[in-house]
C-alpha cells in the first residue's frame, strides 16, 4: 500500500504545482493589458483623478508580485475580491452558480457514464456489423456537432413542437428536486449526447485493442462465449483507459457547460464567465478561470490515480 | 388508413423480404430495423411521424447516392495510385469529400453565388422566404442565404488560417525538439503541459477578455492554444523517426538540423500529421463557432455562422428552423472532415483486431 500512497502524493504535488503556474498565468495575463486595469475599465476619457482613485481602490500602486501573493492568499480562503461592475464580492456571485453548474454536470454524468460503458461494450461485441457501422456514424455526428446545434435541435423538437420539456432551464433553490430535474433535462441531455458518443468510441477502441492479446485467444479456444470474453476477460484490463476517458469527459462536462448554459439560459458559472468577459470584469474572469482550471486539473488527477489503482503494472515503473 | 400508410408499409416489408430472399444480410438488417422503427413510430406519432421517417430515409438514401457518385467521379479523374485508394474508401469518406468540396466552392466563389451582399439590408426583419430569398431574412432584414454563403468564406477561412498557424508553430517546434532533444525539449514539454492543462474555451475567453476581439487577435490566440496539441504529436512522431539509421547516416554526412527536419523527418511523418491537421481543424472550427456564438468571435456585420445562430435564436421558440441552418452548416462541415479523417486514420494505422 505504501508505494501507492507515495505515487498518489507525487501526482497530487505535480497537480498543485501546475495549478500554481496556472494561477500565475491567470493573474499576470491581466497585467499584459495595455495601460493597466484602471485604464481599461474607465476608458480613454478618464481623468487623472479618477484613475488615481480607482488605482488606490484596487491597490494597483503596489508591485505586481506582492499583489499576486495577496490575491492568491485570499483566493485560497474563498475571497476573490469585488466585482468591478457590481462592486459586490465575487465569491457571493460564484457560490450558488457553481453549485448549479455542478448539479447540471452531475445530472449529465449520472446518465452518461453507465450508458456509454454499456453501449461501448455492446458495439465492441458486435464490431464490424451493421449496428457497429451505424453507431460509428451516429457517434461521429454527435461529437462533431457544436453544443448549441444539438441544444437548439432538442429545444425545437422536445420543447417547442411537442412541449414535453421546458426550453428554458431557470432554477432556484425553492424548487423540489423533481422540478429541478425536469427543468434541466434538456441541457443535461445535450451534454449527455456529446459525452456519451466520445466515451463510447473510446471504450470500444480500448476493448478492441485488447482482443488481439493471446489470453483472449486462449479464452476463445476454450469455448467461452463472445460476450463473456469481453465482460470477464477484456473489460478488467480495459478499465485503465476507460477510467481515463470518463474523467476527461467529466472535465469536459465542467467546461463545455459554458455554451450549453448560454443556450438554455441556465444560471451557472459558465454564463457568469461569459458575461464577465463581455463586460471586462477582470476579478470575476480570473476567479472563474481559476475555478475551471482547478476542476479540470483535479479530474485529470483523478484519472491518473484511477488508472494506477486499476493497473498494477503502472505502480512499478521500470 | 389511407394509401400513403398502406403503400409505406407495403414498401418497407416488401423490400426487407426481397433482401432476405436474395441473402443480402446487411441490407436486410437495415430495412427490417426501419420496418420495426416505423411500426413503433406509426403507432406513437401517426401519419405525420411516418412522413418524417420517409423524409429522413429519403435524405439518407440521397446522400448515400451523392457520395457514391462523387466517389466514382473522383476515381475517374484522379491519377492511378490515388484512384486505387479512392475505390476502397467507405461511402462516409466520399460524403465527407463531397461536402468539403461544396464548402470550398461556395467559400471561394461567395460573391458570385450569393445574390446579395453580406451586410446588405434588403427587406424587413425576419421576413419569410419568398422567390427572392431562399431562406428568408435575418433579424435586420438581410438575406439569410447570402449570409450563409459568405459565412463559408469568413468562418471557415478564419478557422483554416488559425489551424495553419497553430500547425506551423506546433509542428516546427515539435520536430525541432525531437531532433535536438536536451534542455530545450524539456522546457518546451513543460510549457506545453501547462497550456494543455487549462481548458481551451476557458483559456481563450481569458485571453480575449484581455486583448479584445478582432480577427487578428482571434487567430493568434486560437493558434497559441492549439499549437501544444500539434507539438505533442509532432514530438512523439518525430521522436520515433529520429532514432532511425538513416537519420544517423545523414548526421554523419554533416547535414544540419534544418535539413534533417525538412528532408528526413518530415517526409516520414506526414501521414499522422495530415490526419492530425483534420482533427485540429475540427477543434478550432468548433471553438471559433462557439466563441462567435457567445458574441466574442468574428464581429458584425461580417457574416459568420456562430453569431448568426445567436442573432436568430429567438425564432426557435416560434418553431422556425432558421437558426438551425447556420448551426447545421457548422455541424455538417465538422462531420464531413471527421469522416475523412476517420477513413485516413483507419487506412494508415487502424484499430485492427
Amino acid at each position: 500500500m505504501g508505494d501507492i500512497i507515495s505515487i498518489i502524493a507525487k501526482r497530487l504535488g505535480l497537480g498543485l504545482i501546475t495549478l500554481l503556474v496556472i494561477s500565475i498565468i491567470i493573474f499576470f495575463a491581466v497585467e499584459l493589458l495595455p495601460g493597466d486595469i484602471a485604464q481599461a475599465v474607465l476608458g480613454q476619457g478618464a481623468t487623472e483623478d479618477n484613475l488615481a482613485a480607482l488605482r488606490a481602490e484596487l491597490g494597483l500602486d503596489r508591485a505586481a508580485p506582492l499583489r499576486y501573493l495577496d490575491w492568491l492568499g485570499s483566493a485560497l480562503t474563498g475571497d476573490f475580491g469585488n466585482s468591478l461592475v457590481s462592486k459586490t464580492p465575487v465569491a457571493e456571485a460564484i457560490g450558488t452558480r457553481f453549485g448549479n453548474t455542478l448539479f447540471l454536470a452531475t445530472y449529465a454524468a449520472v446518465i452518461a457514464v453507465p450508458a456509454a460503458i454499456f453501449l461501448g461494450v455492446l458495439v465492441a461485441l458486435f464490431r464490424n456489423s451493421v449496428f457497429d457501422r451505424v453507431a460509428n456514424v451516429v457517434t461521429l455526428t454527435s461529437i462533431s456537432s457544436p453544443e448549441f446545434f444539438l441544444g437548439y435541435v432538442l429545444i425545437l423538437f422536445l420543447a417547442v413542437k411537442t412541449g414535453l420539456f421546458p426550453a428554458i432551464a431557470k432554477i432556484d433553490d425553492d424548487m423540489t428536486l423533481f422540478d429541478k430535474l425536469n427543468r434541466t433535462f434538456l441541457p443535461a441531455l445535450t451534454m449527455v449526447l456529446v459525452v456519451v458518443a466520445h466515451m463510447m468510441r473510446m471504450t470500444r477502441a480500448s476493448i478492441i485493442n485488447l482482443l488481439a492479446s493471446p489470453y483472449v485467444e486462449m479464452a476463445r479456444l476454450k469455448g467461452v462465449p463472445a460476450w463473456k470474453v469481453i465482460v470477464k476477460h477484456t473489460l478488467p484490463n480495459a478499465w485503465a483507459p476507460v477510467i481515463n476517458v470518463v474523467a476527461l469527459n467529466l472535465a469536459y462536462l465542467i467546461t463545455g457547460v459554458v455554451l450549453v448554459e448560454v443556450v438554455f439560459v441556465y444560471p451557472g458559472i459558465g454564463q457568469l464567465l461569459v458575461d464577465a468577459v463581455t463586460k471586462r470584469d477582470f476579478p470575476v474572469v480570473q476567479a472563474c478561470c481559476l475555478i475551471f482550471a482547478a476542476t479540470f486539473i483535479l479530474l485529470n488527477l483523478a484519472a491518473d490515480v484511477g488508472s494506477i489503482l486499476t493497473n498494477p503494472r503502472l505502480r512499478h515503473p521500470k | 388508413m389511407n394509401y400513403f400508410i398502406i403503400g409505406f408499409y407495403a414498401l418497407v416489408i416488401g423490400a426487407s423480404s426481397l433482401a432476405a430472399f436474395y441473402q443480402k444480410r446487411t441490407a436486410f438488417i437495415l430495412l427490417f430495423s426501419l420496418t420495426l422503427v416505423s411500426f413503433v413510430m406509426g403507432i406513437v406519432g401517426g401519419e405525420a411521424m411516418l412522413w418524417s421517417v420517409t423524409i429522413l430515409a429519403g435524405l439518407i438514401a440521397f446522400s448515400a447516392g451523392v457520395s457514391y457518385s462523387f466517389r466514382e467521379f473522383l476515381v475517374i479523374i484522379l491519377p492511378n495510385d490515388m484512384a486505387k485508394e479512392m475505390r476502397t474508401a467507405p461511402l462516409t469518406a466520399g460524403f465527407g469529400l463531397f461536402v468539403i468540396f461544396t464548402y470550398a466552392i461556395s467559400g471561394i466563389f461567395a460573391p458570385i453565388i450569393a445574390p446579395y451582399g453580406e451586410a446588405e439590408v434588403i427587406t424587413s426583419a425576419f421576413a419569410p422566404a419568398d422567390e427572392n430569398m431562399l431562406l428568408g431574412a435575418d433579424q435586420l432584414g438581410r438575406d439569410m442565404f447570402s449570409r450563409i454563403i459568405y459565412g463559408a468564406r469568413n468562418t471557415v477561412g478564419l478557422a483554416l488560417l488559425a489551424t495553419i498557424l497553430a500547425f506551423l508553430m506546433g509542428a516546427t517546434a515539435g520536430l525541432y525538439a525531437a531532433s535536438k532533444g536536451g534542455k530545450l525539449d524539456q522546457l518546451l514539454g513543460r510549457i506545453v503541459d501547462v497550456i494543455m492543462s487549462i481548458p481551451s474555451l476557458i483559456f481563450s475567453l481569458l485571453l480575449l477578455s484581455i486583448f479584445g476581439t478582432n480577427t487578428t487577435t482571434l487567430i493568434i490566440v486560437i493558434a497559441i492554444i492549439y499549437a501544444p496539441r500539434v507539438y505533442r504529436l509532432a514530438r512523439s512522431v518525430g521522436g520515433n523517426v529520429v532514432v532511425m539509421d538513416y537519420i544517423e547516416a545523414a548526421k554523419l554526412r554533416g547535414e544540419g538540423t534544418w535539413y534533417l527536419i525538412r528532408k528526413e523527418i518530415l517526409p516520414n511523418s506526414t501521414a499522422p500529421l495530415i490526419a492530425e491537421f483534420g482533427l485540429e481543424f475540427c477543434f478550432v472550427f468548433l471553438l471559433v463557432a462557439g466563441l462567435s456564438f457567445l458574441g466574442l468571435g468574428i464581429q458584425p456585420p461580417t457574416a459568420d455562422w456562430g453569431s448568426m445562430v445567436r442573432e436568430n435564436a429567438t425564432l426557435i421558440s416560434f418553431g422556425e428552423i432558421t437558426p438551425l441552418i447556420p448551426a447545421g452548416a457548422i455541424a455538417l462541415l465538422t462531420v464531413a472532415v471527421n469522416f475523412v479523417v476517420d477513413w485516413m486514420l483507419d487506412r494508415t494505422s487502424g484499430l485492427k483486431e
